[in-house]
């Protein structure tokens, strides 16, 4: 450009001309413009396409109150289909909420170790192994709770069926805990070493620096990353059809058979006429989901975006 | 040159032949009900046989799969062990489908208890007990028996998915047309599930298929009136005085025709009735086998 307004009538003929590495130049620039905003595309598409399925339903026959305030789940009676998804809710909810309790001490414990005790070979191995954890696919977990732990609860409890809020517990945790270590490693890697070195200035051990100093100071970023933890609690579907019995059931201990909301829309949507109003019931349900985990997930996000800012 | 006209000759033809075999060979798409899946593979590899031409691909995923291919129009035959429901058949109708049904043999519903158990007839008041959300028996002492191997003593009602035809089936025969079911059922995403699960599970109590059943499983004695009691098998189940037998039916989208015709009338056959029968069920009318 400036070239040009400099020096109009020197230039050759052939400069201006718009050659490949022009045309390539344009292309990239769309290309990695339209991969930048794509995120926002594809997720307002999903949320308008989800909402599209599930109208037939929403304005038809659903009713808030029964949808959210009975257990019931019997949307494929010929006379009187029944869409209550309480005892659905309860069943993610309790589910993903023992998922937490075996989760959270165990990434923050890792977490802790890895990011104050460990250094240089140690920590990097430990780091990958934690990554390579994450990645092992959800229905692996969900046979493991199948074949492993249901009859190990058989035995160690003595109950009589082992899928149950227990087994999908302890999988869903072991399966959040890898991804929750690594956010809470980084949150404790961002208190700055002036901090930790001030305590120790000040005569205070190892773990009174980690329980007064650092914990405190990353607080915000452990939080962020037990609530993305629940984020995929909630989310999580193979892994829990397989390992929690698929029982519409209010849980009155971790020893009942549940079903989780995700499971429900899994194992029914494959089998539902387009259009029915079974079909948009599970949309709708879906719709529910979206919302629960697109706030847990801004939340989390607002949370370690404000440690950042601090 | 000449080695490349030669070349060209030779894909050109080679083309026309695969193109021609493509053409020849016609695919009948089959999909739904799980009681069925396994007769239904059975007449399609024997179909093999008979005409070679024609190819029937054969799908699972329960009679919900089936009549749903059918109303959304994406399979030639559809596998039912429950008839279509009237808003089915109107959505069907709706998209241009006309779904023609046929009767193509019987199945008994088993009810299957674990080997542990020491029961050995259910009436169907019983059973209604069991399953329905109004029931009472809740414990096997409810119903009278301690089970070994039980120690909590509650009965694990295992079930189906809701959109299945044995869910249905069972539904309609044991809970009533308003009954409905408990809530806390396990429920299997097949018949072998539920098979497998019962035979692990000595609280267990669960219904499939006669054809599911195995050696390492118990069926109980199913009675009406409390009085006699009733066998699950072949024969009692096509003679009608096995009280929870049910059609199993195939829908093809209006009248068959061609192809599919000539597949349909296989399946009626005497060859294709001892195939059903081979495989567990009762034909749709006497038929002497080898």
């Amino acid at each position: 450009m400036n070239r040009s307004i400099s020096a109009p009538t020197q230039m050759p003929d052939n400069f201006d001309k718009r050659d490949l590495a022009w045309y390539l130049d344009m292309a990239v620039q769309v290309l990695v413009f339209v991969s930048g905003i794509s995120a926002i595309i594809i997720i307002v598409g999903i949320f308008v396409y989800i909402t599209k399925e599930g109208i037939v339903f929403l304005v038809g026959p659903l009713d808030l109150i029964e949808f959210f305030t009975t257990p019931y789940w019997e949307p494929s009676d010929e006379d009187a289909p029944e869409y209550g998804i309480l005892a659905l809710i309860a069943g993610t909810a309790s589910v993903t909420g023992l998922a937490m309790i075996v989760a959270i001490p165990f990434s923050l414990g890792s977490a802790i170790f890895i990011g104050e005790f460990t250094s240089g070979r140690t920590r990097e191995i430990l780091k990958v192994v934690i990554e390579l954890l994450a990645a092992i696919p959800s229905v692996v977990w969900g046979f493991i709770g199948l074949t492993i732990m249901n009859p190990l609860i058989i035995d160690v409890f003595d109950v009589p069926v082992g899928l149950t809020v227990l087994n999908g517990g302890i999988i869903l945790g072991l399966m959040a805990a890898p991804i929750m270590t690594s956010i809470a490693e980084d949150a404790l890697k961002a208190v700055p070493d002036r901090y930790r070195e001030a305590a120790e200035a000040l005569g205070a051990t190892r773990w009174q620096v980690i329980y007064k100093v650092v914990l405190p100071a990353a607080k915000n970023g452990l939080l962020g990353a037990i609530l993305l933890g629940v984020g995929r609690g909630f989310g999580e579907t193979m892994a829990v059809l397989m390992a929690t019995g698929h029982a519409v059931n209010t849980p009155g201990s971790i020893f009942d058979p549940v079903r989780a909301l995700t499971a429900t829309i899994a194992a029914e949507l494959g089998e539902t006429a387009i259009g029915s109003d079974h079909y948009g019931a599970l949309f709708t349900i879906g719709i529910f989901l979206f919302l629960i985990t697109f706030v847990i997930n801004l939340s989390a996000d607002l949370i370690v975006r404000g440690i950042r800012r601090s | 040159m000449k080695n490349h006209t030669l070349l060209s000759l030779m894909i050109a033809v080679s083309t026309l032949i695969t193109g021609t075999d493509l053409l020849a060979r016609t695919a009948i798409q089959n999909k739904g009900s799980d009681t069925l899946v396994n007769v239904a593979q059975a007449w399609a590899e024997a179909y093999q046989n008979v005409e070679p031409n024609v190819v029937i691909a054969v799908n699972g995923g329960g009679s919900g799969t089936g009549i749903a291919a059918m109303i959304n129009g994406t399979v030639d035959i559809a596998n039912a062990s429950r008839k279509m429901k009237k808003r089915e058949i109107e959505m069907a109708k709706g998209r241009g489908q006309d779904p023609m049904v046929h009767i193509v043999g019987y199945d008994a519903l088993a009810v299957f208890l674990n080997q542990n158990n020491p029961i050995k007839t259910l009436t169907i008041a019983q059973l209604n007990d069991i399953y329905n959300r109004k029931g009472t028996a809740r414990k096997w002492s409810d119903l009278g028996v301690s089970v070994p191997g039980c120690k909590s003593d509650q009965i694990v009602v295992v079930s189906r998915q809701n959109n299945s035809g044995t869910y249905a089936y069972f539904k309609k025969a044991v809970l009533g047309k308003k009954g409905k079911y408990r809530s806390g059922t396990l429920d299997m995403h097949g018949s072998k599930d539920v098979v497998d699960l019962v035979e692990k599970t000595p609280c267990a109590i669960g219904y499939s298929g006669l054809a599911y059943a195995t050696d390492h499983i118990n069926m109980a004695c199913i009675s009406k009136d409390g009085k006699t009691c009733v066998n699950p098998s072949v024969a009692t189940a096509s003679d009608g005085r096995y009280p929870i037998a049910r059609p199993l039916f195939m829908y093809t989208n209006g009248e068959p025709m061609g192809e599919i015709k000539t597949y349909m009338e296989y399946v009626k056959s005497n060859v294709g009735q001892c195939t059903i029968l081979d495989k567990g069920y009762a034909s749709i009318r006497d038929v002497s086998c080898n």
